[in-house]
């Protein structure tokens, strides 16, 4: 007789919110045993999977939940290595709904499978009982790859490049690796042990990290061509964007860097201990409504904030942020007001923000990114006070390397320009991530990141490029 | 990890440090920075590198007492280790032959304009130096600057050395005696501030270096915002330098002044800290 299947997801252990917005540590706990073979159980094992389709590296999704139903959780972790360096991490903050979930088969009638939930455990089993990835390596051959930026990007590349036998340095800007993963995702979404972890294992295979080397200035692309036989930049989309509108320079606006970097690089939270200073009041808004605001407005909270807004100038359905994201926002007590757009600032007379003019939206036609064009309605603004903001509207490429390397060419947003294997107008140099792409996901970095990796080995053992 | 080569005390708030930092040494230029994090629990604070010695491998920096941060760092001794030192970051100073160049510093900016100093006297300007500061105590590096510069007036506003007065009073009698091609000031806001307002009615042309709060030094963060001409500008990036009669002085003092509770209750608790352990 045929197994009954659950309609619903199996549900993960989460802090209960009242408590949780009182510490830092991991939100959602991860399932045990029982409960991942439970949820493992409701995969039907089609014969032509949708879901591995839907994730942008193709994680044979199938394949290891298969593992997982037989219990062998070591292989199950062998079939993600094969196309995902960093599963622990994806796991936990990939936008699965709209990636493998959105099309699993069982989403057509019931929920669908929890794949993240899954691909999470699998990690955190292997982190739990103690083990490390054993890696192969291959011969050296003598080559030497120079990796700028530790984000996602990067460690892929130096990753694959590693095992394949090269000789790789990581430069970094900040004083740790990471990039958003360290500076940018709270501790509370994403433990900063499950990236160190990571980081130990690429040292492990012989990747070395020069730490505050800021690339474009200490040493430029030209000169790192002159010790190594690639270079790939792996930079992120790390330039906040403000709003450009009246009084966005007093004291208590933060940008969302700003803001998730004194919290998490710096440790603010745990100001006096930590050096560095942060400040929220009682009423904090975040401007924004992405995945990095919703960090923002969550750790305002943890803070002390008694009132964290969320501002965004379009409706709920628009909101960018992974919905398991808007969801923990929405139990933890954060308003969301939505339809309005702040057009100035007011500060006191030290200079510090004290309210801030809104004016409310209504939709009107598509536009480029075929969601509705937000519009201002006339004559209704109104003035909202607030201790802090939290500008968290975008972020764009840093021209710290492009700018001081002109024959690499870049689009108009200052992008690098590259092709499908990270190759960009300037011989032997390679880019990938959000610095290609514009701010994206871990995901699609890492993915770059793997694609890169192949071409970047091909070019060192044939010399051909393009 | 960077190591302290020697630390040799100028008075009783500045210490200069020479820090082993190779790379750094063999590319900085004048009017760069590092920015520096002494340990794991310390905040990253931007410092002027003053000089470096290429054969060596070292940095030269003055660091002054004014914070948490700062002193602490005053109680590193030779031998100790700095955890993390970033750059050199922000653009050089553009040094041509201009004619006439006055370097004006206020306290600790007078090693911040020591190396713009000595740059454009090797390109060939005649360069004038005034340094303010508030007692004969804390003059520094005169004797530095005596050693290439066509002239080097103090300032003390105990007049306890030099002129009794400020640096803008010294500058203007200059002003009324010589042609300015150019005027260069290092030091607080308000001293810049001053400086600025006086040689925009003489109309000669004035940089200053904006010593706003920062944290990566890379354009990353955007704490470091000033505006100049009415556009806002990261200081780390695009400055530390800028024109000083398009800068919004005001704006810089004001968000010097974001932390200044937190300042205290960390300078407290660190002094509190070291009473305990003597
Ligand atoms: C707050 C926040 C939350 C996010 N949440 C999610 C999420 O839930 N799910 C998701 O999939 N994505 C999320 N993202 C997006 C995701 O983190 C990025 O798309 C991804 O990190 C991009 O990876 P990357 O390797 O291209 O760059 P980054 O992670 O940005 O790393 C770039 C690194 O390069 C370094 N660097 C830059 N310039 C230089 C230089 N000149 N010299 C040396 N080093 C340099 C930087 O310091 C940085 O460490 C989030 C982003 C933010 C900011
Ligand atoms: C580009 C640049 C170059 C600099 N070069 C030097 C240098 O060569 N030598 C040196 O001694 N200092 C220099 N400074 C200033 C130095 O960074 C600050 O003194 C230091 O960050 C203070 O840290 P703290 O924890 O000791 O004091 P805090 O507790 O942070 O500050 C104490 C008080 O100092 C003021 N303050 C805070 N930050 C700054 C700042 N960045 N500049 C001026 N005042 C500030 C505040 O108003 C505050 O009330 C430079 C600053 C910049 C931006
Ligand atoms: S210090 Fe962060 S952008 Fe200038």
């Amino acid at each position: 007789m045929a197994k009954k299947i659950r309609k619903t997801r199996v549900e993960m252990p989460k802090q209960n919110p009242k408590g949780r917005i009182k510490n830092y540590n991991e939100v959602a706990l991860g399932f045990s045993e029982e409960k991942a073979i439970e949820e493992a159980e409701r995969c039907i094992q089609c014969p032509d999977p949708t879901c591995i389709k839907g994730c942008p590296v193709e994680i044979n999704i199938k394949g290891f939940i298969k593992k997982i139903q037989e219990k062998d959780y070591e292989g199950a972790l062998s079939v993600i290595r094969i196309t995902n360096l960093l599963p622990g991490i994806c796991g936990r903050v990939c936008p699965q709904e709209e990636q493998c979930e959105e099309v699993c088969i069982m989403g057509k009638r019931f929920e669908p499978v929890a794949i993240g939930r899954l691909e999470r455990f699998v990690a955190d089993f292997e982190v739990g009982q103690g083990k490390k990835p054993e890696i192969k390596l291959q011969p050296s051959t003598g080559k030497k790859v120079a990796v700028v930026g530790s984000g996602p990007a990067g460690l892929t590349v130096a990753s694959e490049l590693a095992q394949k036998g090269h000789k790789v340095v990581i430069f970094e800007a900040l004083h740790k690796p990471g990039g958003v993963l360290i500076y940018g995702i709270p501790e509370f979404r994403l433990p900063k042990k499950v990236v160190e972890q990571e980081i130990e294992n690429l040292k492990a295979i012989g990747v070395e990290i020069r730490l505050n080397h800021v690339i474009g200035k200490i040493l430029t692309v030209n000169e790192l061509l002159e010790d190594f036989d690639a270079v790939f930049l792996g930079l992120g989309a790390g330039l906040p964007a403000f709003m450009k509108i009246p009084g966005e320079n007093l004291i208590g606006i933060y940008s969302a860097n700003e803001f998730l970097t004194r919290i998490n690089l710096m440790k603010a939270y745990l100001f006096p201990e930590y050096d560095t200073p942060i400040k929220v009041g009682k009423k904090v808004a975040v401007i924004g409504a992405g995945n990095v605001a919703m960090d923002a407005v969550r750790s305002s909270l943890r803070l002390g904030a008694e009132e964290a807004h969320i501002i965004y100038r379009r409706s709920r359905k628009e909101m960018p942020a992974r919905l398991e994201e808007i969801e923990n926002a929405e139990e933890e007590g954060v308003i969301f007001d939505l339809l309005v757009n702040p057009i100035e600032y007011i500060g006191d007379e030290n200079g510090r923000v004290k309210a801030i003019k809104l004016i409310k939206m209504e939709l009107g036609e598509p536009d480029d990114s075929g969601r509705r064009r937000p519009v201002p309605i006339k004559g209704s603004e109104y003035l909202f006070n607030v201790d802090t903001v939290v500008v968290a509207i975008g972020q764009k490429a840093n021209p710290l390397v492009t700018s001081t390397t002109p024959d690499l060419q870049t689009n108009k947003w200052g992008n690098i320009k590259a092709d499908e294997y990270g190759r960009t107008s300037k011989k032997g140099v390679f880019a990938g991530g959000d610095i290609v792409t514009g701010a994206a996901t871990v995901i699609l970095a890492m993915g770059a990141g793997r694609k890169s990796a192949v071409a970047i080995d091909e070019y060192l053992r044939t010399g051909k490029w393009k | 990890m960077y190591r302290i080569v020697k630390k040799e005390k100028m008075n009783e708030a500045v210490n200069k440090f020479v820090i082993e930092a190779p790379l750094i040494a063999r590319k900085r230029k004048p009017g760069q920075f590092i920015i520096l994090r002494l340990h794991e629990k310390g905040e990253r604070i931007p410092i002027t590198i003053a000089d470096s010695d290429i054969e060596k491998g070292t940095i030269t920096i003055y660091v002054q007492k004014i914070g948490k941060t700062t002193y602490e760092f005053g109680s590193f001794k030779e031998g100790d280790y700095i955890l993390d030192v970033s750059g050199p970051l922000g653009n050089p100073t553009p040094i041509e032959k201009k004619g006439n160049i006055y370097c004006i510093a206020g306290g600790v900016g007078a090693a911040e304009i020591y190396p713009i100093a000595k740059a454009y006297k090797e390109e060939g300007n005649n360069v004038y130096v005034i340094i303010g500061a508030r007692n004969k105590e804390l003059v520094i590096m005169e004797k530095e600057f005596k050693s290439f510069a066509d002239g080097v007036y103090i300032t003390t506003d105990d007049g306890s050395y030099g002129r009794k007065g400020f640096v803008s009073d010294e500058l203007l009698e200059h002003i009324n005696n010589r042609k300015i091609d150019e005027v260069i000031a290092v030091g607080p806001a308000i001293m810049m501030k001053v400086i600025s307002e006086l040689t925009l009615k003489y109309k000669i042309p004035t940089l200053c270096s904006l010593n706003a709060i920062m944290i990566d030094g890379t354009g990353m963060c955007g704490v470091c915002r000033v505006e100049v001409d009415g556009i806002t500008k990261y200081a780390c990036v695009d400055g530390p330098e800028f024109d000083a009669h398009k800068v919004n002085f005001d704006l810089l003092m004001k968000r010097l002044k974001s932390y200044l509770d937190e300042e205290r209750i960390s300078l407290e608790q660190y002094k509190h800290m070291i009473g305990e352990r003597r």
